[in-house]
């Protein structure tokens, strides 16, 4: 497949989900199992043509836009119907098809109550094509739909097989996070207008920018910062998010991690810098300062956590911290480690979600005190490889989660475009601060190991036959797993990936 | 003076079929009464093609009062397409309620006459008569539920706020005459154009002028009548009300305000800037408290009508390229309105037919109960908020496209409430898709039954929300053609 002339391909794989939902929902409900393993077969099947996309794709020319499609959408507004991928887009987009085959084959052995798997996968699949398609939108119209249409099923995931507090948790992520983007929104419809070239072209733009005042540059990137810090999301906006993680199911949760808030920190990338760079760097300091407030916060919290899966998704904010540290550094390694901590995040704790679901499902509760330790003699291979994952989020050193955090804080010790001359102390101590949150993640997680892992076994659960980890459950762990290892011990494997698309990126902000 | 007949064959068209509407319910009997409905659904399609065959052409009659041009052309298919869909959703509903089907087909045909003739009016009287022809017919089918209480009382209510508002109103296009010694739009606003000094008693019939407009779009402090009406009305009629007088009532409000009072566009601009805030926002915050989903709809539709009055709070003298783009947001808007809010209607009549029940509690568990309904009402409240590929979005987009031609500070406000309310909006939008999908439906409700008619309605007002969704180009490329002002 020949990079420069296979659009199509991209095309193809955007709407395959879309388009698989659809099959899904001609299936007659009675179909229980067929349905599941037709979800599994059309979600592996995009993943396939996803790997020959990645595995065709031009590393050599990773800083400009390969499988381009562009063709005109709207003539009235100028707005056009344009994908293409360069090496920021190629990863996240990669794990935006590796998750949902993932949690296919998850659901065909678990679904929570209503069941319905035709429309929970449905749902799914529709997310997938959102999601995937604001990492290969070119166009701040086409990027703004691929961003909304992601709300709707994630609503109707959370609304209907969520937990207890389902309705106000699946009203809260769905208006708070649409208050965010209808700012974003306008702020789309400012930037057009200031650029005057009747294009919602991204790439254009950020070769055009800055243009403006730099009132409107001000305006126009507290627009964009609204939608995307709320998706993030970024402390104070976090608030939805662990209601929203707590309550959905596992599937939501692990999409959600893993992918939905990604968009957030992509778009402050792909949008919020090279089109508004005066407006990001006025911006960068507060940024940061909400970044470490994120971090510490974050932490704190989770010490306070006593249910798993709520704990998780407070980490994710303190996770988020330092992804959005690493863009307020607002220099080449900021951004790698941003776009690292990224992937990193949604591989790790997309599976920490994935083991809080099996847990829930083994204790029929998430309580610490509930489950009350010894999970390394009930279930041990369950227990290590919950320990394994808790160790590669608290970020040691040999496993994905050091890279983003560590390069994040380097990267923020020294930041770019002038920053360093008029804010150089408020970045050491926000890279002090952020350093005391990775002592207080790897406090809460080896506290939380300590209480659910080590020690004996309550006599509740003593006797109780516990499953460990099932067949289903290897298979769709294991990628994850090994990607975890992967990018510790080569962290090459994204940075390589990014570096020129990244070089590319900093030279528009000036 | 000769008349040109082509030019009016729509409304003649329209005009034959309510008549021979009115005999064949005089022939037919019992059951073969509700044949009535497919003659008027096929008198309207013949009034569909005399249209068509009208776009592109340019024709002027009755002096200068009647002017056909592609503005009106597009104004009228909306009209006569809503009148199909309007005509689909009745069938059922009147052959199986009690009513006198011959009566309300007639003066439904007779209403969309009216509304026919308001966007090619461009002389005071004629607008005048254009929005009494369609209001009269409106306030006798408003009470056409002969034994309801409600019913009568919507019938009375909407009848003296009509009448007030309508005596208002013609206080005031005699006021302008006296000033300007014309009742033609154009002769008008030369007139007012030449004034140099601003007179207060003339900037006060002008409001006057508005506020009958005011009225028939259902704009705050004007909505009073419409969800006691809504609610109380027969839904077809309800619908009605809500998607094709409102449609009519901006038409005139448009040429009023654009062509004769464009030369004071700095007096009134601002002044239905402000009703846009007030009217939206207090339809929303009121549509939050509603348990009855056709008082939901009612308020929304006045919300509805806040973000369409937005482009004439951006209307500025002199200025054509805004008065432009402010003409095109309302009139996609309008139409991707009339798309959405018929479905949405027209699934609350399935709903209710039968039994009566309109709570929005007894819509639980609706998809389970019929998914074609539940899926098309799910669609059709998402795109009243303005979800994502769906029309309302786009819809949304428009006027914010028509904010941004020229970016002032009163503009920006307009569309910061716009947003704003976009999303106090989705708060009981969501709540009904809610109510649908996720809670269980109670017991013993009696099977839907739609009907052949609505389910085709419902299916292609479904698929037009999607499909303008995804390609807005369809319609928006079409309007930006459409220029009122050029003509002018």
């Amino acid at each position: 497949m020949d990079p420069n002339t296979a659009g199509w391909a991209l095309v193809v794989a955007l709407f395959l989900p879309l388009v698989g939902a659809g099959l899904l929902s001609l299936m007659p409900a009675a179909m229980d199992q067929q349905i599941r393993r037709a979800a599994v077969v059309i979600t592996t099947v995009a993943f396939a043509l996803v790997a020959v996309i990645t595995a065709s794709f031009d590393y050599g020319r990773s800083g400009e836009l390969q499988f381009t499609t562009d063709v005109s959408w709207i003539t009235a507004i100028d707005a056009r119907f344009s994908l293409g991928m360069d090496g920021i887009s190629l990863p996240l987009f990669f794990l935006t098809y590796l998750l949902p085959v993932l949690c296919a084959i998850y659901t065909t052995k678990h679904l929570p109550s209503p069941g319905k798997p035709k429309a929970f996968l449905g749902l799914m699949m529709v997310l997938q094509t959102g999601m995937a398609g604001t990492f290969v939108a070119f166009d701040l119209v086409l990027f703004f739909i691929f961003f909304e249409l992601t709300l709707v099923p994630m609503f109707f995931m959370i609304g209907m097989w969520g937990g207890p507090r389902r309705d106000y948790a699946s009203v809260k992520f769905f208006l708070y996070t649409l208050f965010g983007s209808v700012f974003m929104l306008v702020a789309f419809l400012a930037i057009y207008f200031q650029a005057g070239a009747s294009t919602w072209s991204i790439m254009e733009l950020s070769e055009m920018a800055p243009f403006g005042s730099s009132t409107f540059q001000t305006w126009a990137f507290l627009g964009v910062f609204l939608g995307f810090a709320i998706k993030v999301p970024v402390w104070p906006f976090h608030t939805w998010l662990p209601d929203a993680h707590t309550e959905a199911p596992t599937v939501g949760s692990v999409l959600l991690a893993g992918v939905l808030l990604k968009m957030g920190t992509y778009g402050f990338i792909r949008i919020g810098l090279p089109i508004l760079p005066e407006g990001a760097l006025r911006f960068a300091p507060l940024i940061g300062v909400l970044a470490v407030i994120g971090i510490v916060y974050g932490s704190l919290c989770c010490l306070a956590q006593t249910d798993v899966k709520r704990l998780i998704a407070f980490s994710s904010v303190g996770h988020m911290g330092f992804v959005m540290l690493g863009i307020a550094a607002m220099n080449e390694a900021g951004i790698q480690a941003a776009l690292f901590g990224n992937i990193a995040h949604g591989i790790i704790t997309g599976m920490l979600f994935f083991l809080a679901g099996s847990l829930h499902e083994r204790y029929h509760s998430r309580e610490i005190s509930v489950i009350g330790g010894g999970m390394l003699t009930k279930i041990p291979k369950y227990g290590v490889m919950f320990a394994y994952v808790a160790i590669a989020s608290l970020g040691l050193p040999g496993l994905a989660g050091f890279w983003g955090e560590f390069t994040a804080m380097w990267a923020a010790i020294s930041p770019g475009l002038g920053l360093a001359d008029s804010y150089q102390g408020l970045y050491l101590t926000l890279v002090i601060f952020a350093a005391i949150g990775t002592v207080l993640t790897a406090g809460y997680f080896l506290w939380l190991l300590q209480r659910v892992n080590l020690g004996k076994p309550p006599e509740r659960w003593a006797n109780e036959p516990l499953d460990d980890v099932q067949a289903i459950e290897w298979v769709s762990w294991t990628p994850l797993l090994i990607l975890i290892l992967a990018l510790g011990v080569y962290p090459r494997l994204l940075f390589g990936v990014q570096n020129d698309a990244v070089a590319n990126l900093v030279s528009f902000l000036g | 003076m000769s008349i040109d007949f082509l030019a009016i064959a729509p409304e003649i068209a329209l005009t034959v079929t309510a008549l021979i509407v009115l005999a064949a319910d005089l022939a037919l009997r019992g059951e073969a009464k509700q044949l009535v409905n497919p003659i008027a659904a096929i008198g309207t399609v013949v009034a569909i093609v005399f249209t068509v065959i009208l776009y592109g052409s340019e024709r002027v009659t009755f002096g200068t009062m009647f002017v056909v041009d592609d503005y009106a052309v597009v104004f009228k298919l909306l009209f006569l397409g809503t009148l199909l869909a309007i005509l689909g959703i009745s069938w059922r509903f009147f052959a199986e309620g009690r009513y006198f089907q011959g009566e309300y087909y007639f003066l439904l045909l007779t209403a969309f006459i009216g509304m026919l003739i308001m966007p090619s009016a461009r002389d005071l009287l004629l607008l005048f008569v254009a929005l009494e022809t369609v209001s009269i017919p409106a306030f006798v089918m408003a009470g056409m539920r002969k034994r309801d209480l409600y019913s009568s009382e919507a019938a009375l209510k909407f009848f003296l706020i009509g009448v007030l508002s309508v005596a208002l109103m013609l206080f005031g296009m005699s006021l302008v005459y006296g000033f300007t010694g014309s009742t033609d739009l154009v002769e008008i606003a030369a007139a007012l154009d030449g004034e140099t000094a601003s007179v207060p008693l003339l900037l006060g019939s002008v409001m006057l002028v508005i506020v009958g407009f005011g009225f028939k779009v259902s704009a705050v402090p004007f909505h009073f009548w419409a969800p006691d009406t809504y609610a109380g009305a027969p839904m077809p009629v309800a619908a009605m009300l809500a998607v094709a007088s409102k449609a009519a009532g901006f038409a005139g409000l448009i040429a009023i305000a654009f062509i004769a009072f464009e030369p004071v566009a700095d007096v009134w601009g601002p002044v239905l800037g402000i009703l846009a805030i007030i009217t939206m926002t207090i339809g929303n915050l009121i549509a939050l408290q509603q348990r009855d989903l056709i008082r939901l709809l009612a308020y929304s539709s006045v919300a509805q009508a806040g973000y369409m009055l937005i482009p004439f709070g951006l209307a500025r003298t002199g200025s054509t390229a805004v008065n432009e783009a402010a003409v095109q947001a309302v009139l996609f808007y309008l139409v991707a309105y009339a798309v959405m809010n018929i479905g949405a209607f027209g699934v609350a009549i399935a709903v209710n037919r039968r039994t009566g029940l309109r709570s929005i509690r007894d819509y639980a568990g609706l998809a389970s109960r019929n998914t074609l309904l539940g899926l098309g009402m799910t669609v059709f409240m998402l795109s009243l908020g303005g979800a994502p590929l769906t029309v309302g979005l786009w819809a949304k987009f428009a006027i914010l496209q028509a904010v941004a031609v020229e970016i002032t500070l009163f503009g920006v406000i307009l569309a910061g409430f716009l947003v704003l309310n976009s999303v106090i909006a989705f708060f009981y939008y969501l709540r009904v898709v809610k109510t649908i999908w996720m809670d269980e439906a109670r017991e013993g409700m009696p099977a839907l039954q739609p009907g052949f008619n609505l389910s085709v309605v419902v299916v292609i007002l479904m698929a037009g929300t999607v499909l303008l969704g995804v390609l807005p180009g369809l319609v928006t490329d079409y309007s930006s053609v459409v220029s009122l002002l050029a003509t002018s």
